[in-house]
């Protein structure tokens, strides 16, 4: 394990330049997705898919309609006389515990007595169809006893209501540093949540197995979560239950832990009936029912110099938790740890607090709470430059972390220093690439002859923090078993929802044995071949499963290695695996007949892995330690077109340049970055969560809730690779690429608000929230026009 | 007596008794066919992901779209062929270019969108192949194609790369001659009449038949498209009883121009007679793009838009500015009324029971009408609007003669702007008479506020519009659309 040396297939040099990629090397290749070619035939199963065994029921959740209420009393009778319908079960028929919560236990399965939120599950119908389960629920009568419900992160504040203690990370002395500040700004902020909207849906199937056992089959970005949760709501071992997950169609951190309702639910279900029992919801029950990316309310007071020099920070940040805490301290956690960006900030204040809302309890969402930290510094980045009359680019380049010890400025405020800082030239080089300043230059021109349309254009940074905040769960196996054939079977914790995970994995396997992709085949993640996983999750996918199989896959080599030697001489260690064959003492042999010889000899030709992520501690009282194993920086810069009388806008052109390190393949990395971006666009603009007066989530369909189609992909998009080697001792010097890039678009944000600020002649700060629909930009439109004087 | 279903799947006639009549195309395929390519996303016709192409003869050829089989009911399979997915590849097992070039360009990332994807893609390339256009197709026509797919994991742009690269690949022709001879043999000589467990599905075929039908039973369920009865069904859950299809109705699938008008009948898809009303009016070009995605606009029809009236349909702002009639049969006759009349209160319309919605008929241009529709939505592609905004004026010399405004999204109904247009007409086309009628908006509405817009917003934006109008009309330095309209400034911006 931890295993510090590069693969010996080749010195480190080649094996990771992509350019100078030996014929054999898997890793570094823009293969395909493994499952392309499954993809567009229809042919990838996804829990739904899966054919369905003779007896299956189908279940749906009965809703709360209140957003907080005492239930005092549920006529279920024409829910049970409903046609198809077989059972209907309550929390009371919960055989175990009657949580779902991943960290906290305040997230019941099924609502027992109290209701608070709209679309808290209450009751699960089973029915011999879908559609028969869906149609019974509706017939359920519930009589409520109203209670007073809040249902905003600001309201949360005012009245104390919190699902977690306040959580605080304090540097040097922010009060004196801002008194002593030659400017400081004041103000607050609101960035609204995000509904993952992965296609598949939320979807669980479990089979009941021979002597109380339970298969579930799930969309699950955490396995080993929901045997753990299906396990105690049933009251049973872990080893009796078995979750099993080939794919999903899209997780985002939406699957992470709010997977677990539907996987419990169907469970309890298929225990009690002891027949299979699916549980699919559809998209108004699953975004109805499940968290989101929390939104955020800031209250800040920032301190800086006439250079644009931050002297020192005060924010708090609330969250909208929702009902329970579920994942809420951890994506505070991170928020709190990326408020600094890529910036240095010497005296620091930060509160957090995760508001308990009648609301959804938020979840994890791609960046899990790294996004809304940081967007607040840059928020206030790009107020300072406008304040100044400078241009932003240039008071973030202030603000930079240093490069080195004898730069200083290289210590977070959690304590961990940034050793691998590539910000500086990272941004020099897009700054370029990109003509950002003679284009900024052309929308100021544009702007003066444009009396309605207006141009913006913006640069923005990102570092981020990659591992687990914390540290336990930053581990991982696998097995590799190289079978007589010379095929290899890889299988390993972490799960695939697209981000090409399985891919990378087999390269590193393909690429450790010396033999090519196809030989290769990743089976779906199962709790019974690898325990005790933690979440695919956190960007670290690859980091971790990739080392965990490249360490089996590396004891079988290293086995195949002193068999061949033995066998033919020369030393273990001088023995090559490379294109399918293996070289021993000047010969050369087919892989295949290696393995055939060393299975005749008694080899072991399997072996299990395991990585622990070195070098991690975090203190979660004093908010401080080495949290993240590396950062990952990226860039990107933004030009808008935006209607200053209708609030409509348009992406003109995006360049972004990320930093995967030594890319394992720069198509899957290419597409995550580009995914991210225009995913995180759609946070910042164009998909807004709307909850009416009662507490009621109306955005809860695509016909309701926007996120971003095909034209908002614009032509002029560029997004690319920065060339770099991981310091830290990752995956073949790889660097995470799942979060990260999400905070590339906030490019497009600040982009908008330079448009809008251009109608007072960039003198007034606008008021511009997040995200930034047609209508929020021609608020802050207005806005600045009535503070410009009309 | 009840008839079977029969359309054409996998090279074969394929015929359904037992399923109810409501019962969506993607149910069948996923749930009574175990064929899992197509998948379900949204069930409202928003996503995508259940992408199917269906064929049918139109003028003895065939005819082929993708459309949303989650609200497509089974029924209105009837004669037509179901393509989905899964008959893509090539009988040696080989991925047909479009499928190809996907996985080339890294065009799925989960795939869970990607067979939705796929038959829209194939749509464009059996267009293509229909009109034997060469090359890689434009952006926009890319953008028009997948303006009803949604992709979550990646960004559009390798798909996009996937819908140029599967021109360049060595093409596949699709046997149309097998499918043609197959439709020819279901057609049917007395109208489909389908029932099952008490539910029941009429399919006339003559204008004649429907008014007859429908004096018979006027609460019956009009469906024509099934944009939005479908989702009475999958998100409602809302039992119907009766059916009856205006598909098959043969006189009202005709677009004809007579006394200056264009009549559209009420079975015309949107894109159709979008495609129509565009040779006369390319203002309305944005609209199309606009009004919905692709295989919505290839199912559902201006005639049902009109007929339903919601207060956000994007098309009657347009139709009562341009001063449209729609035309009402019954089995007693027809009878013409102006759009603007046809509509009471919110869902409620002058409709007499027993009678349907035949057509739509739309003024042709006069030189002297400056025309102009807005329409305001969170996103371009696929969405509701907030607001939409249409206007035709007439000027004498700088004197407004006449004025038509119209409203979506402002009131109960789509409405005139008739203080707005007090004010108008005869005046100076000026910006003090433009404030006048910007101040009088606010007698003309009161809107809501929803998860669309707020009141305000919408307030301020239709006032904002009629400003953005007089920009583009003013007889001073007027400005061109592309000065005031982020997205036709963006499309100047590609052309140039």
């Amino acid at each position: 394990m931890n295993i510090q040396t590069e693969s010996f297939l080749a010195d480190p040099d080649k094996s990771v330049d992509l350019n100078a990629s030996p014929d054999w090397a898997a890793v570094g290749k823009p293969s395909p997705h493994e499952s392309a070619v499954l993809h567009v035939s229809g042919e990838a199963n996804y829990t739904d898919d899966l054919p369905e065994l003779q007896g299956t029921l189908h279940a749906a959740l009965g809703l709360s309609q209140k957003a907080h209420a005492n239930v005092r009393a549920m006529d279920l009778d024409r829910v049970r006389s409903a046609p198809g319908v077989v059972a209907v079960l309550t929390a009371k028929d919960i055989p175990g515990l009657n949580d779902c919560g991943p960290i906290i236990h305040d997230d019941p399965i099924l609502a027992d007595g109290l209701v608070q939120y709209v679309g808290q599950p209450l009751f699960m119908v089973v029915a011999d169809s879908h559609d028969n389960a869906r149609r019974a629920v509706r017939a359920a009568q519930v009589d409520y006893e109203e209670l007073p419900a809040i249902l905003t992160p600001e309201a949360a504040r005012d009245a104390q209501s919190f699902v977690l203690p306040p959580m605080q990370l304090r540097r040097g002395d922010a009060q004196a540093a801002l008194a002593a500040a030659p400017h400081v700004l004041r103000g607050t902020l609101n960035v609204g949540g995000q509904e993952q909207f992965y296609l598949e849906g939320q979807v669980a199937y479990a089979i009941p197995q021979e002597d109380r056992g339970m298969l579930v089959q799930c969309s699950t970005q955490h396995p080993s979560e929901m045997l753990h949760v299906v396990a105690h709501a049933l009251g049973w071992s872990s080893h009796q239950v078995r979750v099993e997950c080939r794919r999903m169609g899209g997780g985002f951190g939406g699957k992470e832990s709010q997977s677990a309702l539907w996987a419990a639910a169907a469970a309890i279900a298929a225990a009690r009936l002891k027949r299979p029992v699916k549980l699919r919801a559809d998209r108004d029950d699953d975004m109805i029912v499940t968290g989101k990316r929390h939104c955020f309310f800031y209250e800040y007071e920032l301190g800086y110099d006439d250079d644009g020099r931050i002297l020192g920070a005060k924010i708090e940040m609330v969250s909208r938790a929702g009902y329970s805490a579920d994942l809420s301290g951890p994506v505070a956690t991170r928020a709190v740890c990326h408020f600094d960006n890529a910036y240095y900030l010497s005296d620091v204040d930060i509160r957090a607090l995760c508001g308990k809302t009648n609301t959804q309890s938020n979840t994890a969402f791609r960046g899990f709470g790294g996004p809304q930290g940081a967007i607040a510094i840059e928020y206030l980045i790009d107020d300072i430059a406008r304040e100044l009359g400078r241009d932003p680019l240039d008071i973030r380049k202030a603000n930079f972390y240093g490069r080195n010890d004898a730069e200083g400025r290289n210590v977070t405020p959690y304590g961990q220093k940034v050793e691998d800082n590539v910000i500086h030239e990272l941004v020099a080089e897009l700054e370029s690439s990109s003509a950002y300043r003679e284009r900024r230059q052309a929308t100021r021109a544009f702007n003066a002859a444009s009396p309605v349309l207006k141009k913006g254009i913006a640069i923005t940074p990102v570092k981020f923090g990659i591992a687990f905040n914390v540290s336990h769960l930053n581990q991982a196996g696998a097995l590799v078993h190289v079978y007589v054939d010379g095929s290899v079977l890889v299988n390993h914790g972490g799960t695939e929802m697209g981000q090409g995970l399985n891919t990378k994995v087999m390269q590193v396997v393909a690429h450790e044995l010396g033999v090519s992709l196809d030989r290769v085949r990743a089976t779906a993640t199962d709790t019974s071949k690898i325990a005790n996983t933690s979440a695919t999750a956190a960007s670290t996918g690859a980091d971790l499963n990739g080392k965990a199989a490249q360490n089996a896959a590396r004891q079988v080599r290293e086995r195949l290695a002193l068999y061949a030697s033995t066998r033919y001489g020369g030393a273990p260690e001088d023995v090559r695996f490379a294109g399918d064959r293996v070289h021993v003492n000047g010969e050369v042999h087919p892989f295949v007949e290696i393995v055939a010889q060393a299975y005749l000899a008694r080899v072991q030709l399997w072996s299990d892995g395991f990585y622990a992520t070195p070098d991690l501690h975090w203190d979660s009282k004093t908010m401080t330690g080495h949290p993240f194993s590396y950062y990952a920086y990226g860039a990107a810069v933004a030009e808008v077109l935006v209607d200053t009388l209708t609030g409509e806008w348009k992406l003109l052109q995006a360049d972004g340049l990320y930093d995967a390190g030594n890319s394992l393949n720069p198509a899957i990395d290419i597409g995550q970055v580009e995914g991210a971006f225009i995913q995180g666009m759609g946070w910042l603009t164009t998909e807004e969560l709307w909850w009416n007066s009662a507490g009621k989530l109306m955005t809860h369909a695509p016909s309701t809730y926007k996120i971003p189609a095909v034209s908002d992909c614009p032509e002029a998009f560029s997004m690319k690779l920065f060339k770099n080697s991981n310091v830290t001792d990752s995956i073949h010097r790889s660097k995470a690429t799942g979060e990260p890039p999400l905070l590339l678009p906030f490019s497009v944000f600040f982009a908008i608000r330079d448009a809008v600020a251009s109608v007072a002649d960039y003198r007034v700060n606008p008021a511009l929230r997040a995200p930034a629909t047609g209508e929020a930009i021609l608020d802050a439109v207005d806005a600045v026009r009535a503070a410009f004087g009309g | 007596m009840s008839q079977p279903i029969r359309f054409h799947y996998r090279g074969a006639v394929h015929s359904v008794t037992d399923a109810s009549p409501t019962r969506t195309v993607l149910q069948h395929l996923r749930e009574d066919l175990h064929c899992t390519g197509t998948k379900e996303g949204c069930a409202e016709g928003d996503c995508g992901a259940c992408t199917v192409v269906i064929g049918e003869l139109q003028d003895d050829t065939l005819s082929l779209k993708a459309v949303n089989s989650c609200i497509q009911f089974l029924p209105t399979l009837d004669g037509r062929a179901l393509f989905t997915v899964e008959d893509l590849k090539q009988p040696d097992d080989a991925l047909h270019p479009v499928q190809q070039a996907m996985v080339e360009c890294h065009g799925s990332q989960c795939g869970f969108c990607t067979p939705g994807f796929v038959m829209s893609l194939w749509g464009l390339y059996l267009k293509r192949e229909d009109s034997g256009q060469q090359g890689a197709p434009c952006r926009k026509e890319i953008d028009d194609t997948l303006s009803g797919n949604l992709c979550r994991c990646t960004g559009y742009r390798p798909i996009i790369e996937a819908a140029q690269r599967m021109t360049e690949l060595p093409p596949v022709t699709m046997a149309r001659e097998p499918v043609t001879d197959a439709l020819r043999t279901l057609r049917r000589d007395a109208p489909l009449h389908y029932e099952f467990d008490g539910r029941r599905f009429d399919a006339p075929s003559t204008l004649a038949q429907l008014a007859e039908l429908r004096a018979e039973f006027p609460d019956a369920t009009l469906l024509a498209g099934s944009t939005d009865v479908g989702l009475w069904v999958t998100k409602q859950l809302r039992e119907l009883k009766h059916i009856i299809y205006l598909g098959q109705v043969a006189d009202l699938q005709q677009v004809a121009e007579k006394d200056g008008m264009l009549e559209i009948g009420a079975g015309v898809t949107l894109e159709t007679a979008y495609a129509a009303i565009c040779g006369h009016y390319p203002q309305l070009n944005e609209m199309r793009q606009r009004f919905a995605s692709l295989p919505i606009r290839n199912a559902g029809t201006l005639g049902g838009n009109v007929a339903n009236g919601s207060p956000i349909g994007d098309s009657m702002p347009w139709l009562i500015a341009l001063g449209a009639e729609v035309v009402l049969q019954s089995i007693t006759g027809q009878r013409t009324l102006p759009l603007d009349q046809f509509y009471l209160g919110y869902q409620k319309k002058d409709l007499q029971p027993g009678e349907v919605v035949a057509a739509v008929r739309v003024p042709l241009p006069r030189p002297e009408v400056q025309f102009r529709t807005y329409k305001l939505s969170k996103r371009f592609d696929q969405d509701i609007s907030a607001v939409c905004a249409a206007f035709a004026l007439t000027l004498d010399g700088e004197r407004v003669a006449d004025v038509r405004i119209a409203f979506g999204g402002m009131a109960a109904t789509p409405a005139r702007a008739l203080s707005a247009e007090g004010t108008l007409r005869g005046q100076v086309w000026d910006e003090a008479t433009l404030e006048a009628a910007i101040t009088a908006m606010e007698q003309d509405y009161a809107p809501l506020s929803d998860m669309r817009a707020s009141a305000s917003y919408r307030m301020r934006t239709a006032k904002n519009l009629l400003r953005r109008f007089w920009l583009e009309t003013r007889t001073q330095a007027p400005l061109a659309n592309a000065d005031v309209n982020a997205y036709a400034a963006l499309q100047t911006e590609t052309q140039a």
